[in-house]
C-alpha cells in the first residue's frame, strides 16, 4: 500500500465509557457510528464501505441502515480494528469504495446483547488447552510470562510499574475509568489473579465502543476535522492456542505486523512521537516494545520501570492509561486507535506535544492475532 | 444439583489416535515421513512441509517446564484455585498445555525447566488426559 493515501477523517467513541447498563452491544456499536458521523460532517446515507468484528456487518449495517458496496468481518480479536484500517486503506485505493465505517462496541461489562464466547470441545482449544483448567484472558494470556522473565531476566517489580507509569497516563484524562495514583506496592498487595498477575496487572472489564471513518487523502482536506494519514500497515496471526506460539520469548505475529508497518511508512524508530501497545495484561507492552525493534527484549522492563514511557518521558506510551486504566471492553484495539487519532489531532487529554507521528499496535486473542497501523497528521 | 465438570475434550477423526493412547497409557505424536518433523497437535498432513505421509509414534513422555500460570480467580469448573496450568515441552520438540501432579501448585515449587514425565488421569471410561509430574531420578 503507499503511505498517507488515505485518512481518517471521523473518530469517536460511545457517548458513556465504562459502564453502561441502560445500552445494548449494538445499540452501543450504532452510538459510536453516529457520534463518528457527526465528528466528520457526514450523512449515514455517505458511508458506502463498513467493517466490524464479533457482531456481523449484516447486523450492524442494518440497524444503522447502511446500505454498503463493499464489507469486512474480519474478527481476529482485539486487533481486528487495526486489521479493518489496513483493509479499508486498500479497498479506498483500489476504488471499491470511498468512505469506509468501522465500529467496535461490547457489553463487556452489563452483558447486554452479547453473545457468549465458548469453545466447543472438539475444537482444538477445547480438547487441548480447556481441560487443564483455562477459564478466561486472565489465566491464558499470561500464561508465556514467566519463560519471557526468565529468558530476558524481567522482574516482578518492573511488570508492576507498567500498571502504575500508565495510571499516570490515566490520571490527565477524566474518561479513563481508574485515575487514582498507585505504586508498585499496591500492585503486590493487589489481590492475585493468575501468578505471577495480580488484579492491577489485568485489564478493566467495561462497557463501550468506538468508531472510525476513512476516505481518500485527496478528499479528506475538505472535512472538519484535521486530517489523520494511515502512513503504514500490517498484520498477521499466529496460532488461537497460547501453548503453541513458536516462543513465549517473543510474539511471532507482532514480529511480523510490527516491521511490515514500520517498512511500508519508511519511518525508523526515532521517528515515532506516539506509541500504543495494546495492554491486556501487564507483559504486553515488554512483548510491544521487543518485538516492534525499539530495543532488546532484555532492556524493555528497565526502560518502563525508568519512566521513560511516562508523561514527559522519551517514549510516550498509551496516553489514555491503557487497557490497564482507560477502559477495556474485551476488544480494546479500537481506543487505542482513537487515542492516536486524538494524538494526531493534537486534542488528547494528556496530549504529546507536536507530535507528528503515531504508532498504533494491537493484539488479538492471546496473542493469536496482530495488527499495526502508523498514523501522521503530515501528508 | 450436580457440580459442574471439569471441561471435557470430545475428540474427533484427526484426534482420535491421540485419545486412544491415552487411554491405552501413551501419549503419541506424529512424525512426518518425509522432512522428519515431529509436530503437536494431531493432524494427517505435516504443517512444515505439507506432506500428507505421517506417522503416529509413542513419545518418550519426558520433557520440562517450560511456563506455567497458577490460576486463583476465576477457576475453571472442576478445579479448586490456585491450580497451576503448565506448558511442557517434550523431549520430541512439541510443547503442549497440561497439569502438573504430585507437586506444591507454588511458584517455589514449580520451577520453571524442572524435568517432567507424563502421568494419565482418567476422567472418564472414555477420556483419560496426559498430565505431568516431576522426573525421578
Amino acid at each position: 500500500m503507499r503511505r498517507n493515501q488515505v485518512a481518517v477523517v471521523g473518530a469517536a467513541e460511545t457517548t458513556e465509557l465504562g459502564v453502561i447498563p441502560n445500552a445494548s452491544q449494538l445499540q452501543l456499536h450504532a452510538d459510536a457510528a453516529l457520534n463518528a458521523i457527526a465528528d466528520a460532517g457526514l450523512k449515514l446515507s455517505d458511508i458506502d464501505g463498513f467493517a466490524t468484528a464479533v457482531e456481523t456487518p449484516q447486523q450492524v449495517c442494518h440497524y444503522l441502515g447502511i446500505k454498503p458496496t463493499w464489507v469486512d468481518g474480519t474478527s481476529v480479536g482485539g486487533c481486528s480494528f487495526m486489521l479493518h484500517v489496513r483493509h479499508a486503506a486498500a479497498a479506498i485505493e483500489a476504488g471499491l469504495c470511498k468512505t469506509v465505517l468501522i465500529t467496535h462496541a461490547e457489553s463487556g461489562k452489563s452483558m447486554i446483547g452479547k453473545l457468549p464466547r465458548s469453545t466447543p470441545p472438539d475444537s482444538l482449544n477445547g480438547q487441548f488447552e480447556a481441560p487443564y483448567g483455562v477459564y478466561g484472558p486472565p489465566s491464558m494470556f499470561p500464561i508465556p510470562v514467566l519463560r519471557f522473565m526468565k529468558t530476558y531476566s524481567i522482574t516482578h517489580e518492573q511488570l508492576a510499574s507498567v500498571a502504575v507509569v500508565q495510571r499516570e497516563w490515566a490520571a490527565k484524562n477524566p474518561r479513563a475509568m481508574m485515575k487514582d495514583p498507585i505504586t508498585v506496592a499496591d500492585v503486590f498487595n493487589s489481590r492475585m489473579i493468575a501468578y505471577p498477575f495480580r488484579l492491577l496487572q489485568c485489564c478493566l472489564v467495561t462497557d463501550g465502543g468506538g468508531a472510525l471513518i476513512l476516505t481518500s487523502a485527496d478528499r479528506a482536506k475538505d472535512f472538519p476535522r484535521k486530517p489523520v494519514y494511515v502512513m503504514g500497515t500490517g498484520e498477521s496471526v499466529e496460532t488461537p492456542m497460547v501453548s503453541q506460539m513458536e516462543t513465549f520469548n517473543s510474539s511471532r505475529a507482532f514480529k511480523t505486523a510490527g516491521p511490515l508497518a514500520f517498512k511500508e511508512a519508511g519511518i525508523a524508530h526515532g521517528d515515532i512521537d506516539h506509541l500504543m501497545i495494546y495492554d491486556a495484561f501487564a507483559h504486553l507492552p515488554l512483548f510491544g516494545l521487543g518485538d516492534l525493534g525499539f530495543m532488546p527484549h532484555e532492556e524493555t522492563g528497565q526502560f518502563i520501570a525508568e519512566g521513560n514511557t511516562r508523561p514527559g518521558g522519551k517514549l510516550p506510551l498509551n496516553t489514555n492509561g491503557g487497557g490497564l486504566s482507560y477502559m477495556h471492553s474485551g476488544m480494546y484495539g479500537m481506543y487505542a486507535l482513537q487515542e492516536s487519532v486524538r494524538q494526531m489531532r493534537g486534542i488528547a487529554p494528556a496530549q504529546v506535544p507536536n507530535a507528528r507521528i503515531s504508532v498504533c499496535h494491537g493484539v488479538g486473542g492471546m496473542f493469536a492475532a496482530s495488527g499495526t497501523i502508523v498514523f501522521t497528521n503530515e501528508r | 444439583m450436580a457440580e459442574p465438570q471439569r471441561a471435557r475434550p470430545k475428540p474427533t477423526p484427526e484426534t482420535q489416535h491421540f485419545w486412544d493412547g491415552t487411554k491405552a497409557g501413551e501419549l503419541r505424536l506424529q512424525r512426518c515421513d518425509a522432512c522428519a518433523h515431529v509436530y503437536f497437535p494431531p493432524r494427517p498432513f505435516c504443517p512444515s512441509c505439507a506432506s500428507r505421509k505421517v506417522s503416529i509414534f509413542k513419545a518418550s513422555g519426558k520433557g520440562f517446564l517450560y511456563s506455567y500460570v497458577i490460576n486463583h480467580r476465576p477457576a475453571a469448573p472442576g478445579f479448586t484455585p490456585p491450580y497451576a496450568i503448565a506448558v511442557v515441552e517434550l523431549d520430541e520438540g512439541p510443547r503442549m498445555m497440561s497439569n502438573i501432579i504430585d507437586c506444591p501448585q507454588t511458584p517455589e515449587a514449580l520451577e520453571l525447566d524442572m524435568k517432567l514425565e507424563v502421568a494419565f488421569q482418567a476422567l472418564d471410561d472414555k477420556i483419560t488426559l496426559p498430565v505431568f509430574r516431576p522426573a525421578k531420578g
